[in-house]
C-alpha cells in the first residue's frame, strides 16, 4: 500500500530558509544607559557605558570578575548607594524614560519595580510564608486572603508551589539550596516587580537545581525584563535574548546571544567565550 | 592564553587537510589513468579509496568528541562544524573518483572514441576549484571562497556541451554506445567533483563569516559584508 507523503511539506514550512538569518525583533528599550561612569572611592570601576536593555527578554551580562557587571546590575536598582563612596560620576540610567537618580525617585519604590535575586540564596528566618508575603506587608497590606493569594501566585511563579504548599509555615530555612533560591524569586516578583537582577543565581546550585532555575527564567521572561549576571557561558548562552560582554569597566560588545556565541564582532568578546581569555 | 586541548583543533585541521590532499590526488590520478589508459593505476585509484574513508569516520568520532567534551563557541564551534561537512564532501569526492577510475578500466578495453581534451579541461578546473576551496580553510578569503562558487558554472557548461555531443556519437554510430555512455558518466564524476568543492567554498565562507550563502543570492555581492 502506498503511504501517502503528507509531513514534507509541513515540515519544511516549519523551517525557515530564510530564517537562517532570523534576529529577534528590536524590543522596546525599557532600562536606558546612558555615558555612566561609575567610581568606588577614587577607583573608577565603570567606564562610558552605553547599553539599551529591551523589556521582557533576558539579557546577560559577562566577562571575568571585577570587571564591573555586577557593578553596573546594582546600580540598576541603586543598591550602590548603600556602599561609602560609591559614586556615579556621569551619565544617567534611565527606566521607562524616568532617571532613577532623580531626587524625586524613592530608592525603596524603584526596588519594588526592580527585585534582585543574589548569588547565595538569602531567605529571612521566617517561614516560606513570610518570606513571600514581606515585601506586601511593608506595603501595608494586611488583608488575609490577599496575602494567600499572593503567596500562592509567587510561589508558582517560582516553580515552587507543588513542593511547599503544605509547609508554607516551616522555616525558608529548611528548603534546599535550590529551593531557596526558587523562593527568594518567589519574594522577589511577591511585589509585582517590572524588572529582576539576578546575581549569578545558579553559582551555588547543582545541575538540576540550576535547571529549574533557568526553566524558570525561561518562563518568567514573558513577564518581566531580566538581567542576569553569569560566570557560565553555557547558562548565558541557554538562557538570554542579548548579551553583554564587559572587561575591565566597559562594555566591549552588546548583541543577540546568537551572534555573540556565534560570531562575536570583537575579538576580546571571541576569546573571552571561547575560553581564551587572559 | 592557549588551552591545553588547543592542540586538538590543530591537529583536526591537519587530518582534514591530510584528507583534502589525498582526494585531490585520487582525482588527478583517476584523471591520469582514464587519458593514458593506464589500467593498473586505475585499480590503485580504487583500492586506495578506502583511506579516505577511513579519515572520514576519524574526522567525524574527532569532531563529536570535540563537541561532547570541549563544548566549542564561536570559531571553533564552526571550524569543528565545517570539518564535519566538508570531511563528507571529501569521502564524495574521494568516490567520484573512484568511479571515473573504474571507467578507465572499461574504458582501456577498446580504442579511444575522441583525443582527450573536455574531460582533462574540466577536470583541471574541477582541481582548481578544489585546491582554492581547501586553501580558504588555512587563508580565509571570502573573494577565493565566492570565486570558486561562481567557476561551477564553467564545468556545468562543459559537461553539457560533452553530454550533447556524446550523444550525437550514439545517434550517428551506435557501436561507439558503451564507450560514450562511460565519459558521459565520467564528465558527471567531473561535475559532481565540480559541486563538492562548491560546497566546500561555501562551508568556508560561513567558516571565516558565519553567513550560510547556500541557496542565496549572495554572488550577486561583491563581497559579504552588509
Amino acid at each position: 500500500m502506498e503511504t501517502p507523503v503528507t509531513t514534507a511539506p509541513a515540515v519544511s514550512r516549519s523551517i525557515n530558509i530564510a530564517g537562517r538569518a532570523a534576529s529577534l525583533p528590536p524590543g522596546r528599550t525599557l532600562i536606558d544607559i546612558e555615558a555612566l561612569d561609575f567610581f568606588y572611592g577614587q577607583k573608577q570601576a565603570l567606564f562610558d557605558i552605553n547599553l539599551k536593555l529591551e523589556e521582557k527578554r533576558v539579557t546577560a551580562f559577562i566577562g571575568p570578575s571585577g570587571c564591573g557587571k555586577s557593578t553596573l546590575l546594582r546600580c540598576l536598582n541603586r543598591m550602590n548607594d548603600l556602599i561609602d563612596g560609591a559614586r556615579i560620576q556621569r551619565g544617567s540610567i534611565k527606566v521607562r524614560d524616568t532617571d532613577i537618580h532623580d531626587r524625586s525617585v524613592d530608592p525603596i519604590e524603584l526596588r519594588k519595580r526592580v527585585g534582585m535575586v543574589f548569588q547565595k540564596s538569602n531567605p529571612f528566618p521566617k517561614s516560606i510564608y513570610e518570606n513571600v508575603t514581606y515585601g506586601l506587608r511593608i506595603q501595608g497590606i494586611r488583608n488575609k486572603t490577599r496575602l494567600d493569594e499572593a503567596v500562592e501566585k509567587s510561589l508558582r511563579g517560582a516553580a515552587l508551589w507543588d513542593e511547599v504548599k503544605d509547609r508554607l509555615h516551616e522555616s525558608g530555612l529548611s528548603l534546599s539550596g535550590g529551593q531557596q533560591q526558587r523562593l527568594c524569586i518567589a519574594r522577589a516578583i511577591a511585589v509585582d516587580p517590572e524588572i529582576l537582577l539576578m546575581d549569578e543565581p545558579c553559582s551555588a546550585l547543582d545541575p538540576i537545581a540550576t535547571a529549574k532555575i533557568e526553566e524558570l527564567i525561561n518562563e518568567l521572561k514573558t513577564k518581566y525584563t531580566i538581567i542576569i549576571v553569569t560566570h557560565s557561558m553555557q547558562q548565558a548562552a541557554r538562557c538570554s535574548d542579548k548579551t553583554a560582554f564587559f572587561y575591565l569597566g566597559r562594555l566591549i560588545e552588546y548583541d543577540e546571544t546568537r551572534k555573540i556565541f556565534m560570531n562575536p564582532s570583537n575579538p576580546q568578546t571571541e576569546a573571552y567565550v571561547s575560553g581564551r581569555f587572559g | 592564553m592557549k588551552r591545553f586541548y588547543d592542540t586538538e583543533l590543530e591537529t583536526f585541521r591537519s587530518q582534514l587537510i591530510l584528507m583534502g590532499e589525498k582526494s585531490m590526488e585520487q582525482v588527478r590520478r583517476a584523471l591520469r589513468a582514464l587519458t593514458e589508459n593506464d589500467v593498473a593505476l586505475a585499480s590503485d585509484v580504487v583500492a586506495t579509496d578506502d583511506e579516505i574513508d577511513r579519515l572520514e569516520i576519524e574526522i567525524d568520532e574527532e569532531a563529536i568528541r570535540y563537541m561532547n567534551l570541549r563544548a566549542p563557541i564561536a570559531t571553533d564551534l564552526r571550524l569543528v562544524i565545517v570539518g564535519m561537512k566538508a570531511s563528507h564532501d571529501l569521502e564524495r569526492v574521494g568516490d567520484e573518483a573512484t568511479n571515473i577510475a573504474k571507467r578507465a578500466v572499461r574504458l582501456a578495453e577498446e580504442p579511444p572514441l575522441k583525443p582527450y581534451v573536455d574531460i582533462p579541461r574540466m577536470g583541471a578546473i574541477a582541481l582548481e576549484m578544489l585546491r582554492d576551496a581547501l586553501d580558504c580553510f588555512f587563508h580565509p578569503d571570502e573573494g577565493k571562497a565566492l570565486a570558486v562558487v561562481r567557476r561551477d558554472e564553467e564545468v556545468d557548461t562543459i559537461n553539457r556541451q560533452l553530454y550533447r555531443e556524446l550523444t550525437s556519437f550514439m545517434i550517428e554510430s551506435p557501436q561507439t554506445l558503451s564507450r560514450a555512455l562511460e565519459l558521459m558518466f565520467v564528465s558527471k564524476s567531473i561535475e559532481r567533483i565540480a559541486d563538492h568543492a562548491t560546497n566546500i567554498a561555501e562551508e568556508m565562507v560561513f567558516l571565516s563569516h558565519a553567513k550560510d550563502i547556500r541557496h542565496t543570492d549572495a554572488l550577486k555581492h561583491p563581497t559579504l559584508e552588509s
